[in-house]
């Protein structure tokens, strides 16, 4: 690990702390025990195979949203549009797996899949084209585009998909999910679903993507020094829209994985998911790096399956959970708090060694 | 006897181990214009910044009005009546002209802005100094000539009785300058004292008093102008070249670089007018001149960064016009940009990969989509070899290495591309001796070998060193060709200074 | 339905709906002029709605008919306290605006259910308030020939206030020195430094102001329209609100103007019934309407120079 990695490490390890600190003090100033609350949570996400199983499938979507902000970070941009992006890509996926019911198996999935994907990735393309040719803003195109979505989802599903009365779908064919008995039994009958393992192999194949791809040094090198790489001859439009196409394509797959493998349906949603801004957070915690990603959110996910304990074994609100994700996210913002803490330190340290050098 | 205003007694300002102003004394006279002259680095900003009170000095005094002070702010100064018009100006674009002047400073009535009273007030400045401004104009909507006006207004506003102007010319049209030395001579007419940083001669001469000569730091002498050549002072400007040429090459290969009638605009300045140029296969051909005279717009249009009003440029033969950057540098054009942390090199990177920054596209640093990391790291190993670069490894990031290590990086990936015409924009600044050394023999050894060097340098040590040719740069225009090896400092002063040494015309 | 009827209903729904949108657009604009990007503003929102349907619930029997038009102002406090939050990690602590802002909206809905919970034995969602803003008619101007029934009775008085604040807005941004400084800092913090404005102090004012108006924005909601609080009760008027500030291009007015729009969208579902020409619209297209309207007014505006110049760039003094 090089030096910007490791202090990485330690500001999210601190921001971590930090949040629930935070939310310890808060559970102490109206009452609540901050140890009884937190080992029910630890218990409730880690402590059998059943949580164990709930706690994976809740963080398959956010290790794909997570990947997909990455990515559009990497190349300098903000897309918040990820839980739209889910939304199509959710809509997508599913559309496909019921109308196409009667394909194999395999072919089902790969194309509901494939549906989901694309969806996502046009719609994160779309803020993507309109920055590199219009220069608008991505940061509110995307914002705009979750709404359009929402609403427009919504709308498709009591139209097309629900049956009268109803605000949900039709379930996929069971040969469509992405859940088998297999995983169901070894996890004591929790939700726990094969999407896991293909945000796995996502997050591999995005790191080594990065890691070694002509396009993916170019998505490096246009988020780190836009003008360097066009000085360098790189065509900064097109790696711009690629990137967001990319992220799209992730924010999508997490919608029909979470589709296929966790709802089976879809339905209206109330409000915009706060997934794609969960995504966003698992990101920024984990500083963009693919492995990072995963433990960032599978901890944030435990935070959520086990915040359900919480109010089961005490009075606790589970809300407590989100004001510890948030203030986490909040400390990782303010990450040149620590970091001018740690250099104050690290000077001191180094002033005291001299010193000693000098005697 | 005119009073002195200001008086600067035996300035130093030290930044670590560099000394920027080394024992400076100056005197203003009321109702006098100063003109402060001077190369690229010579000092004269760093002075100024201490005279406005943005730098405190290491050594020396400082009187206004015959009392001493120490300032302590760019406040304190304004407030004792020093006021500064910058270069780079500092106005809202988005505000109108009397927004911008009086921000800061507004006339209110129970909160609310006395519009009345403010105009009322500008207005009279305006007339007095008849500087022509339209007040409900915005920034942005007018010419960088009015944007200067307005920074003059700025100060006389605030009361300034000094006023010092750094550059003001090197953004004006002719028209322009003509009416800003107009203008210097109503404010003197009003009792205003005036210093004027410039490297322009004609500019001197038209209008400046007396001129401080300053050079490393150190003021070379101060003179009448009326009672002085300009000769002596493009001379004394440039000094002696100190370091003895290197061989030149008698022969010539074919016209590599051929660049005619080029002009180029940004924000609707001409940057570039007429311009034409030539280098040859295995010749250096060096572009003096002082920074701001188009040579950084020059090194846009050859990469294909901007794109030229009008001009032909072929390199071997084939147009580069409407070319995209990538494909003029595979055409055969390599550039070592003057910024090598923000243009040349992408510091979170690599060295390995800043080295394969031109090639990573195609076989055999990248096949299919995928790139060859072992292929970039052996080349990068050889190059590191090659160039001498003082690295660990070639991971080591671009950001860890000295700014001589950094730009051998740029040196090494431009040449290992075997160009057939290498730019070299300032290749060797901020960059230890040790690595000046080795970046100018690996430049010779170019030429050596026929590549054609357009060489553009601040430094004219380096210029008349290494150079076969020299051609002075002055308003986007090339403005005369020297022998480095005859050439005179009052020669290459005047030329850089915009003017012709021999009879030649005026501008 | 006359017509009378069918323009008295869509005005009133419209100046209803139209009023939150309108307090935290104003909001919006009067951070982003310092500079300080603002995508929180649901999240402050959430924070006005709660605190002043708290404050309602407690303090009815004391002030009566009163309570709710105090409740707006003490929304309006929590949100400029809770709103310091992204003062002080943009301004000082030089954190990215966007996610500043965003900690804001998951913090908001989090603490506030928490704190419902807490007050109101486990519940998430409080009682309805009992003292609420209900509908207005102006003496006098609703006699009127015309646009008396139609403007004056039985409408919003808080919309009317809105528009006042908004007109207040304007000339405060742009007729005195405060609002002239303000909008430096937003525009070229380093020309406004060098002349002596106090960068930070002015970006924490046009937060704290955002803070405010949201704060009031939400309590509107909760005052008028919900009548309680609960996690639905900010379902996106935020962003709604950001976008009529984009589609007004900062513009106070514009704004204002542009939020009323945005209401008419949001009402015209309901009512869209009764009139002919729209029954047959999908209300789909209404709820699109103002998020995909303001896209295009970003793209034919070319994206540029529309914003404060310097909107989003924290500012480091370089010494």
């Amino acid at each position: 690990m090089n030096k910007q990695q490791s202090s990485g490490l330690i500001i999210a390890i601190l921001s971590v702390a930090a949040g629930l600190l935070v939310g310890g003090v808060v559970m102490l100033v109206f009452g609540y025990s901050p140890i009884q609350n937190y080992s029910n949570l630890f218990n409730g996400a880690f402590g059998d195979i059943y949580s164990i199983g709930e706690t994976l499938r809740n963080a398959t979507p956010l290790i794909l949203t997570a990947l997909g902000f990455s990515i559009a970070s990497k190349a300098g941009f903000f897309n918040i549009g990820g839980s739209g992006q889910l939304l199509v890509g959710w809509f997508g996926a599913i559309v496909f797996a019921l109308h196409f019911k009667n394909l194999p198996g395999i072919l089902l999935i790969l194309g509901a899949i494939l549906a989901g994907m694309l969806l996502g990735g046009f719609w994160s393309w779309l803020a993507g084209f309109l920055r590199a040719y219009f220069g608008t803003s991505e940061v509110i195109t995307t914002i705009m585009l979750n709404y359009i979505a929402l609403y427009f989802v919504n709308f498709a599903i009591k139209r097309w998909l629900a049956p009268k009365g109803s605000d949900s779908s039709a379930n996929i064919v069971p040969k469509a999910s992405l859940r088998t008995p297999f995983l169901e039994q070894i996890t004591n009958h929790s939700t726990f679903h094969w999407g896991f393992f293909i945000a796995l192999v996502l997050v591999i194949v995005m790191w080594w993507y990065l890691k070694r791809s002509k396009t993916g040094f170019e998505i490096k090198a246009v988020g780190l020094n836009e003008q360097a790489a066009r000085y360098a001859g790189m065509n900064t439009k097109q790696t711009i829209m690629w990137a967001m196409l990319l992220s799209g394509l992730l924010a999508g797959l997490a919608g029909a994985v979470d589709g296929l493998g966790n709802y089976q349906n879809i339905s209206v949603s109330n409000a915009l998911p706060d997934i794609g801004f969960n995504g966003m957070a698992v990101a920024l915690l984990a500083n963009g790096h693919p492995i990072g990603i995963i433990f960032a959110a599978i901890l944030f996910s435990a935070l959520q399956i086990g915040g359900l304990s919480i109010s089961v074994y005490s009075t606790t609100p589970t809300e407590i959970v989100n004001i510890v994700i948030a203030s986490i996210i909040f400390f990782v913002g303010v990450r040149f708090l620590f970091e001018q803490l740690l250099n104050h330190r690290l000077l001191k340290k180094h002033a005291l060694m001299k010193e000693r050098l000098e005697k | 006897m005119a009073k002195t205003v200001i008086e600067m007694q035996h300035i130093t300002k030290r930044f670590g181990a560099f000394t920027a102003n080394d024992d400076i004394s100056l005197t203003l006279q009321q109702g006098e214009i100063l003109a402060l002259l001077g190369e690229n680095g010579a000092g004269k900003s760093t002075l100024m910044g201490v005279l406005t009170g943005q730098l405190k000095p290491t050594a020396g005094q400082l009187l206004v009005n015959g009392q001493a002070v120490t300032l302590n702010g760019p406040r304190h100064a304004k407030a004792l009546g020093i006021g500064m018009v910058h270069q780079h100006f500092m106005l809202i674009p988005a505000f109108t002209v009397l927004e911008n002047i009086i921000l800061g400073d507004e006339p209110t009535k129970q909160g609310r802005i006395d519009y009345a009273t403010a105009r009322q007030k500008v207005t009279a400045l305006v007339d007095k100094y008849q500087l022509a401004l339209d007040l409900d104009r915005k920034i942005a909507d007018i010419s960088v000539g009015m944007q200067q006006r307005v920074e003059i207004i700025k100060a006389l506003y605030r009361e300034a009785t000094t006023l010092i102007f750094d550059e003001p010319t090197a953004a004006l049209t002719p028209n322009e300058i003509q009416a800003l030395l107009a203008i210097f001579e109503k404010l003197k007419a009003e009792g205003k004292s005036l210093i004027f940083i410039t490297h322009k001669l004609k500019e001197i001469k038209q209008v400046a008093d007396r001129c401080v000569v300053i050079r490393a730091g150190r003021v070379i002498d101060t003179v009448l102008v009326a009672q002085t050549d300009p000769t002596k002072l493009a001379e004394m400007m440039v000094g002696r070249p100190q370091q003895a040429p290197t061989p030149k090459m008698a022969n010539q290969g074919a016209v590599m670089l051929s660049v005619e009638h080029v002009a180029a605009r940004v924000a609707k300045r001409t940057v570039l007018d007429d311009l034409g140029l030539t280098v040859h296969a295995g010749e250096i051909v060096g572009i003096a001149g002082i920074d701001g005279n188009g040579q950084s717009e020059l090194i846009q249009v050859l990469t294909g960064q901007l794109k030229p009003q009008s001009g032909k440029i072929e390199l071997g033969g084939q147009s580069l016009l409407k070319r995209t950057p990538r494909q003029i540098s595979e055409q055969g054009l390599g550039c070592i940009p003057e910024d090598r942390q923000n243009i040349g090199l992408i510091l979170p990177l690599s060295i390995a990969e800043n080295l394969a920054l031109k090639d990573y596209y195609h076989q055999p640093y990248s096949h299919l989509g995928w790139l060859n990391y072992r292929v970039i790291n052996q080349t990068a190993q050889k190059l590191i070899k090659r160039f001498d670069i003082r690295t660990q490894s070639e991971q080591t990031l671009a950001g860890e290495l000295s700014g001589g290590n950094q730009q051998k990086v740029v040196v090494a990936r431009e040449i290992a591309k075997q160009p057939k015409v290498l730019i070299a924009a300032n290749p060797t600044r901020g960059v230890d001796v040790g690595a000046i050394e080795y970046i100018h023999q690996s430049l010779i050894e170019q030429r050596n070998q026929g590549c054609g060097i357009l060489l553009v340098s601040f430094e004219l040590d380096e210029i008349l060193k290494l150079a076969d040719r020299v051609l002075v740069m002055h308003a986007g225009q090339i403005v005369g060709e020297v022998d480095p090896q005859t050439t005179t400092s009052q020669t290459l002063g005047l030329l850089m200074a915009g003017q012709q040494p021999v009879g030649g015309r005026d501008e | 339905m006359t017509i009378t009827m069918i323009l008295m209903t869509i005005c009133a729904t419209t100046l209803v709906y139209a009023a939150p949108l309108i307090f935290t657009a104003l909001g919006g604009a009067f951070s982003e002029h310092s500079g300080v990007i603002n995508v929180g503003l649901e999240g402050i929102m959430i924070v006005g709605a709660f605190s002043s349907a708290v404050f309602t619930l407690q303090f009815s029997t004391v002030f009566g008919g009163l309570t709710p038009w105090i409740a707006l102002l003490v929304g309006g406090l929590f949100g400029a306290l809770f709103s310091l939050l992204h003062a002080l990690a943009t301004v000082t602590l030089r954190a990215n605006h966007i996610i500043s802002g965003t900690v804001l909206n998951l913090l908001a809905p989090a603490l506030c259910v928490f704190l419902t919970r807490v007050l109101y034995s486990g519940k998430g969602q409080t009682p309805v308030i009992n003292q609420s803003i209900g509908n207005f008619t102006f003496p006098g101007l609703a006699q009127i020939p015309v646009i008396g029934p139609i403007l004056f009775t039985k409408t919003s008085l808080v919309a009317y206030a809105a528009v006042l604040v908004g007109i207040i807005s304007w000339y405060v941004l742009y007729k005195t020195r405060f609002g002239l400084r303000l909008r430096s800092v937003g525009e070229n913090p380093a020309a406004a430094d060098t002349l002596g404005i106090n960068v930070s102090r002015y970006r924490y004012i046009g937060v704290m102001l955002s803070g405010l108006l949201g704060g009031i924005g939400g309590a509107v909601m909760a005052q008028s329209i919900t009548l309680n609080f609960s996690a639905a009760t900010i379902s996106g008027q935020g962003f709604m609100a950001l976008a009529a500030m984009i589609f007004g291009k900062w513009h106070p007015i514009g704004a204002t103007g542009a939020a009323i729009f945005f209401g008419l969208a949001q009402s015209l579902p309901i009512i869209g019934g009764y009139i002919p020409i729209l029954a047959g619209v999908n209300s789909v297209w209404f709820q699109i309407a103002p998020y995909a309207i303001t896209i295009i007014i970003l793209v034919i505006f070319l994206g540029k120079a529309v914003a404060p110049a310097a909107d989003g760039e924290n500012y480091i003094k370089s010494h």
